[in-house]
C-alpha cells in the first residue's frame, strides 16, 4: 500500500529537509516497501566542492539516529553539487 | 585501544585493499556487498575481504574507527573510499581505477585476486 510508503519515508524526508534546507531536489525511495530499505536523493548546494566521500558522509550525519536504531537497514545514496 | 579493534587497524593498514562485507568474496550474503565487489572486480582489484557477519562487534568497532555507519566499506592502502554507491560511481568515472593506480601503482593488476580474512581470534 502507498500509504505505508509514506509513513516510512516521511521521518527521513524530514530529518534530510532539516539537514538540507536550501537542497534543489531531496528525494526518499522506500525500495522494497518494507520501511527499512531506502534509497535517498540530494542535490545540494553545500555539496558543491566536496568529495563524494564527504558527500555521503554529511547525508549518513543527517541519518545517523535511525541509522543507529536500525531503522534503515540499507541505504543507498545518491548526492549531487547544485548551484 | 583492544585487541579487535587493533586487528581491524591492522588489516586496513596492511591490506592492498580492504573489504568489510556481510560475507565473503565466495559467499557473499548482501546485495551492497555484492556491488561493491563486482566494482572492485572488474577495476581488477586485489580484494581483501573481511566478514562482519563474524561478530557484531567487528561492525561496531569498525564504524568508530571510520565513522562510517553502514556495510560495506572499501579502503585502499589504508584510506577509506566509500561504500556501495561511492564505490560503484567511481568505477562508472573512471575514477577507481585512477585511485588504484595511483596509491598501488600501475602494475596493481598483476596482484588481483580474492582472499578472505579473519578477525576473530583462534579457538
Amino acid at each position: 500500500m502507498a500509504s505505508i510508503g509514506v509513513v516510512s519515508t516521511q521521518p527521513l524526508q524530514a530529518l534530510l529537509e532539516h539537514a538540507f534546507p536550501d537542497a534543489t531536489e531531496l528525494h526518499v525511495e522506500d525500495r522494497t516497501g518494507g520501511g527499512d530499505h531506502f534509497q535517498v536523493t540530494v542535490s545540494s548546494p553545500r555539496f558543491t566542492g566536496l568529495s563524494l566521500l564527504d558527500q555521503h558522509r554529511l547525508v549518513n550525519e543527517a541519518l545517523a539516529g535511525p541509522l543507529r536504531d536500525g531503522t534503515i537497514h540499507e541505504l543507498r545514496i545518491k548526492t549531487k553539487g547544485s548551484e | 585501544m583492544n585487541e579487535l579493534r587493533q586487528r581491524i587497524r591492522d588489516v586496513i593498514e596492511n591490506e592492498p585493499v580492504a573489504v568489510f562485507m556481510k560475507g565473503t568474496p565466495q559467499f557473499i550474503m548482501c546485495g551492497n556487498s555484492d556491488r561493491a565487489l563486482r566494482a572492485l572486480r572488474e577495476a581488477g582489484a586485489p580484494v581483501t575481504g573481511v566478514d562482519v557477519l563474524a561478530d557484531p562487534a567487528i561492525r561496531q568497532e569498525l564504524s568508530e574507527i571510520s565513522g562510517w555507519p553502514t556495510i560495506p566499506q572499501v579502503f585502499v592502502k589504508g584510506e577509506l573510499i566509500g561504500g556501495a554507491d561511492i564505490t560503484e560511481e567511481l568505477a562508472a568515472s573512471g575514477e577507481l581505477v585512477r585511485v588504484l593506480e595511483e596509491k598501488l601503482g600501475h602494475d596493481y593488476r598483476d596482484s588481483a585476486g580474492e582472499r578472505s580474512v579473519s578477525l576473530l581470534t583462534p579457538a
